[in-house]
C-alpha cells in the first residue's frame, strides 16, 4: 500500500507555484499594512474618547485627550519606562496643545463626567469644567441639569450666525470687492489715457458705500452672538471665558453614550469633506482641497485623452516604420520614465513663464498695466496644472491607446477597408469604438497617477490654502487661472510645513485616507464604463 | 480517371462580357518571396469561379489581389496586370476605395463588427455616406433578404451583431458585403467554419446571388466546388496549374496534378 506521502502525482515544479504565491502574498501584505495604518490613525480623527483628568505626583492635574504612548528616550531597554501624550488644547493658556508625561509621576486617572470638550475656531479644542453660561441676551445662568442642551442651543445659534457673516464676507462682499478691483483698473486707464474719470469715480464710491453697508450688516449680524460666552476652569483651575461666537461643537465626552460618540463622528466626517479648513488647516474640511482635487484631475483627462489618442492613432495607423518612428516610441516611452519634478520645472519655464507670459502679454496687458504688473496667467494656476500633469501622463494614455489599437482583431480593420471605407472612417468608426475600452484603461491609469501627484502641482499653482475655489459663480464660472488646493499637496504641507505637527499628525493620515478614497472611487467610475464598453464588444463566437 | 463521387453542374452559358475580370501575366511577391507565378485568365460575367489547390498555393493572394486588399502588406510587388471590364485596377486614375466599392469580400472567419445589426448592414453605404434612412432600410432588407438572413433577424435589427451564431455571423457578412451592390464578390473559404446546413444555405446563396454578382470563392472542398463554380482554377506552389469549366476539370482533367489532387492523392 502506498502512503500518502509518497503520492506521484504532484507535479515537479509545485513548490515554485508557492514560491511565486510568495511574492503576491508580500505585495499584498505591505498594501492591507498601509491601508490599516491609514485606517485607524484616519478615523482616530473623528472618534471622541473618554477625557480623564490626570493627577500627578506633585499635585497637579491634567485634562486631555490620550493620544498616544511610547518609551521614554533614555529609559533602560532591560527596564523599559513610558511616557504618554495627551491633546489639553486651550493654547491660549497652556502654550502648547499636547503634552508627553512621564507616566511614572502619574498617580491617579479619573474620569470627571462634567468635563466639556469645545471644539473652536482658534487655538485648539478645550476641555474645560462649565461654570456659567451667558446667553445671547447677556444673561448669566448657573449650572443645572439642563445646561447642556442650552449649551448645544447657544453652539448652534453662534454657528449659524458664523455662517450668515461668512456667507456676506465670501459672497456678496467678494463680488463687490471684484468689481472693485476690476473699476480701478478701468479707472487707472482712463487717467492713463486722460479720459473722463467721473463715472468710474462714481461707481467707486457706490461700491465703497456698498462695501461699507456689507461690513456694517456683517458686524450687525455677528453682535447678535457677540456676548453669549461660557464660563469655566480648567484643570489648574483657571478660569476661562469663551465666547459662544468662536466655539464650532460641544460634546461631553465622559457623560455620552456610544450612540451620541457615533453621532459626532459623522458630524465631523460631514465638517471634513465639506467645510473649509481652520486653524493652519489642522481643523476643519478639506472641501477646497477635495474639489481642487477633482476638478484639476477631471480637467487634465480632459487635456490628456484626446491628444494622447490621436497620437497614438498617428504613430499605430499613419506613420511609416522606421527609424525615425521607432526613435519617437523610445522617446515617449523614456517619457513616462522622467521624474514628475522635472514636469513640473518644465510646466513652470514653459506653460507659466512662456505660455502665460504671452497670454497676459497678448490679451491681458491692460490688466498688468494698470494693476501692478498682478500676472493671470502668467503665474501658476488650474490650467498650467492640467496641462503640466497632461504632460506627464500622456505617454501612459499614447501607449495604452496604440495597445488597444493592435489588439482590434486584423478581421475588422480588412473587413472595414473592403467594403470600402477610407483608412480615416475605418479608424473612426471601427478602430476607435472597438478600442475604447483599452484607451479607457490608460485614461483610468492617468487619472491615479494624475490625482496623486503632488511634486510638479507646487511649483505650477497649488497653493496651501486658496480664498476662492476654482469653479464658482462668478463668471466665467470656471477660473482656469486661479490657484487651488490639492489633497496631495495638503498632505505634504500637513505633515511638513505645519507649525504645529502634533495637531497636524491625525489630519495627515485622514487626509490620506481620502485621497485613497477618491483616487479608488475615480478609478471604479472609470473600470465601470469601461466594463461596460466591454461587454459591447464580447460577444458569442462559433 | 474520373472522380465517381463528385458530380459537377454542368457549365452555365456565358451570357455576359467573358473578360470581366481579365488576369493577364499576373505574378506577385511579398518581400522577396514569389507567391504568384505569371498567370493569365479571365473570369466570365455572373459566373462562378472556384479557386482551389492545396493549403499555401496561393489561392487568397490572388483573390485578395482582385480588390487590392494585399496592398495593406509592406513590401509587396506585382507584375502584369488585372482588369475589371477592360480597366486595370492599377490604373493611377483609380482610387482604390472606389475599387473597394465595386468588388464585395467576404472573409473565411466571419468578422461582423460590433455594432448592430444594422449598422453592419448598411455599413458600406454609411461610408460613402448615404444617410437617406429610407435607403438604408431598404438595403438592409433587401441584402439580408439576399442573404437568407432576413427572416432570422428581422426582429433585432437592432441587437448587436456578436450576438449572433456562427452562421447567421457568415451571412450577415455576405449581407454585408452586397449591400451597396458591387459587382464581383469574392470570397474566401466562407464556410470553412460552419456546419453543413449552414453551408448548404450559404451554397444556395451563391447559386441566387450568381444572377447578379459575378463570384470569385476560395474553397478547400472539392464537393462545394463542384456544386456551386461553373469554373475552377486548379493552384499548385503559386501556379496556375489548370483552369476550365468545372465539369472538365472534375470528369477530365487534362493535367495529371489537377487528377491527383482532385481525386485526392495529394493536398
Ligand atoms: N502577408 C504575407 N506575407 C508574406 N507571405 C505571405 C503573406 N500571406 C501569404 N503569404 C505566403 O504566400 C503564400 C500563399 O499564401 P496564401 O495565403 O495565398 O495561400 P492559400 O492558398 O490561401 O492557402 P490556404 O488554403 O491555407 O489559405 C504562402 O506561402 C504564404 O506563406
Ligand atoms: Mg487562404
Amino acid at each position: 500500500m502506498a502512503s500518502p506521502s509518497s503520492d506521484n502525482s504532484t507535479p515537479k515544479g509545485e513548490p515554485w507555484v508557492w514560491f511565486t504565491s510568495v511574492g503576491l502574498l508580500i505585495g499584498l501584505s505591505m498594501v492591507a499594512g498601509l491601508l490599516g495604518l491609514v485606517l485607524i490613525n484616519g478615523f482616530s480623527v473623528f472618534w471622541a474618547p473618554q477625557v480623564p483628568t490626570v493627577k500627578f505626583k506633585d499635585g497637579t492635574e491634567i485634562v486631555g485627550q490620550f493620544v498616544q504612548r511610547r518609551v521614554r528616550p533614555n529609559s533602560p531597554a532591560s527596564d523599559p519606562q513610558y511616557e504618554r501624550q495627551y491633546q489639553i488644547g486651550l493654547r491660549e493658556l497652556n502654550s502648547t496643545s499636547y503634552v508627553w508625561v512621564d507616566e511614572l509621576n502619574i498617580t491617579e486617572e479619573k474620569i470627571a463626567p462634567e468635563t466639556l470638550g469645545l471644539e473652536r475656531m482658534e487655538n485648539g479644542p478645550a476641555f474645560i469644567t462649565p461654570k456659567t453660561i451667558v446667553d445671547a441676551a447677556g444673561k448669566p445662568h448657573a449650572m443645572d441639569a439642563t445646561t447642556f442642551s442650552m449649551i448645544r442651543a447657544e453652539v448652534e445659534h453662534a454657528s449659524e450666525i458664523r455662517e450668515r457673516v461668512l456667507d456676506i464676507n465670501q459672497n456678496k462682499i467678494g463680488l463687490v470687492n471684484a468689481e472693485m478691483e476690476e473699476t480701478r483698473i478701468s479707472l487707472r486707464r482712463a487717467e492713463d489715457r486722460q479720459e473722463p474719470t467721473v463715472e468710474l469715480t462714481d461707481k467707486l464710491k457706490t461700491l465703497d458705500t456698498k462695501f461699507a453697508e456689507l461690513k456694517k450688516e456683517a458686524d450687525e449680524i455677528s453682535k447678535l452672538t457677540a456676548r453669549a460666552q461660557l464660563e469655566g476652569v480648567d484643570a489648574k483651575g483657571r478660569s476661562v471665558t469663551i465666547p459662544f461666537a468662536g466655539i464650532v461643537r460641544a460634546w461631553e465626552p465622559n457623560r455620552m453614550t456610544t450612540m451620541d460618540r457615533i453621532g459626532l463622528m459623522f458630524s465631523r466626517m460631514h465638517e471634513f469633506l465639506f467645510d473649509a479648513p481652520r486653524e493652519a488647516n489642522t481643523e476643519g474640511g478639506l472641501m477646497p482641497a477635495i474639489f481642487g482635487t477633482l476638478v484639476m484631475t477631471v480637467f487634465m483627462s480632459l487635456l490628456v485623452t484626446p491628444v494622447g489618442v490621436i497620437a497614438a492613432i498617428y504613430l499605430k495607423e499613419y506613420a511609416k516604420d522606421g527609424t525615425v518612428l521607432r526613435v519617437v516610441r523610445i522617446c515617449v516611452n523614456n517619457l513616462a520614465g522622467v521624474p514628475s519634478i522635472v514636469f513640473g520645472v518644465f510646466g513652470l519655464g514653459f506653460f507659466v513663464y512662456v505660455l502665460g507670459g504671452t497670454i497676459d502679454q497678448l490679451f491681458f496687458s491692460d490688466q498688468l498695466k494698470y494693476n501692478n504688473n498682478t500676472p493671470v496667467f502668467g503665474t501658476g494656476g488650474l490650467l498650467w496644472c492640467s496641462l503640466t500633469l497632461a504632460l506627464m501622463t500622456l505617454p501612459v494614455v499614447i501607449v495604452a491607446t496604440e495597445e488597444a489599437l493592435s489588439a482590434v482583431p486584423r478581421g475588422m480593420r480588412e473587413a472595414s477597408l473592403a467594403a470600402g471605407a477610407s483608412k480615416w472612417q475605418t479608424v473612426r468608426d471601427i478602430l476607435l469604438p472597438a478600442s475604447a475600452p483599452g484607451i479607457l484603461t490608460g485614461v483610468i491609469l492617468a487619472m491615479a497617477r494624475g490625482a496623486g501627484e503632488v511634486a510638479p502641482l507646487m511649483i505650477v499653482g497649488v497653493v496651501k490654502l486658496a480664498p476662492t475655489l476654482p469653479i464658482d459663480g462668478l463668471a466665467p464660472f470656471l477660473h482656469l487661472d486661479r490657484k487651488f488646493m490639492h489633497l496631495g499637496f495638503h498632505i505634504y504641507d500637513l505633515g511638513f510645513q505645519s507649525p504645529d505637527s502634533d495637531a497636524a499628525r491625525p489630519m495627515v493620515f485622514a487626509t490620506t485616507l481620502l485621497l485613497i478614497i477618491l483616487v479608488v472611487c475615480l478609478n471604479l467610475g472609470a473600470i465601470t464604463i469601461r466594463n461596460r464598453l466591454r461587454a459591447r464588444f464580447k460577444g458569442a463566437s462559433f | 480517371m474520373s472522380n465517381a463521387r463528385i458530380q459537377p453542374r454542368p457549365a452555365a452559358d456565358i451570357t455576359g462580357r467573358p473578360d470581366f475580370i481579365s488576369i493577364k501575366n499576373f505574378g506577385f511577391w511579398y518581400g522577396d518571396k514569389k507567391a504568384l507565378k505569371s498567370m493569365t485568365l479571365d473570369i466570365p460575367e455572373r459566373h462562378v469561379v472556384a479557386f482551389i489547390g492545396p493549403s499555401g498555393c496561393g489561392k487568397s493572394t490572388l483573390l485578395r489581389n482582385l480588390n487590392r486588399m494585399n496592398d495593406l502588406v509592406d513590401g509587396i510587388r506585382h507584375e502584369g496586370d488585372i482588369a475589371i471590364k477592360g480597366q486595370s485596377i492599377y490604373d493611377p486614375g483609380l482610387e482604390v476605395i472606389s475599387l473597394r466599392r465595386r468588388v464585395g469580400m467576404v472573409f473565411q472567419k466571419s468578422n461582423p463588427f460590433p455594432k448592430s445589426v444594422y449598422e453592419n448592414v448598411v455599413f458600406a453605404l454609411r461610408v460613402m455616406g448615404v444617410s437617406n434612412r429610407a435607403i438604408l432600410d431598404e438595403a438592409c432588407e433587401t441584402s439580408l433578404r439576399k442573404a437568407a438572413l432576413w427572416e432570422e433577424v428581422k426582429d433585432r435589427l437592432n441587437d448587436n451583431a456578436l450576438g449572433l451564431s456562427g452562421g447567421q455571423m457568415q451571412r450577415l457578412c455576405i449581407a454585408r458585403a452586397i449591400a451597396n451592390r458591387p459587382e464581383i464578390l469574392l470570397m474566401d473559404e466562407p464556410c470553412s467554419a460552419l456546419d453543413p446546413i449552414a453551408t448548404g444555405k450559404i451554397e444556395e446563396l451563391i447559386h441566387e446571388l450568381k444572377t447578379q454578382f459575378t463570384i470569385v470563392i476560395v474553397t478547400h472542398s472539392m464537393q462545394q466546388a463542384a456544386r456551386v463554380s461553373d469554373r475552377t482554377a486548379f493552384f499548385y506552389l503559386g501556379e496556375l496549374i489548370e483552369y476550365d469549366t468545372t465539369e472538365k476539370i472534375f470528369m477530365n482533367p487534362s493535367q495529371a496534378q489537377t487528377e491527383a489532387y482532385i481525386s485526392g492523392r495529394f493536398g
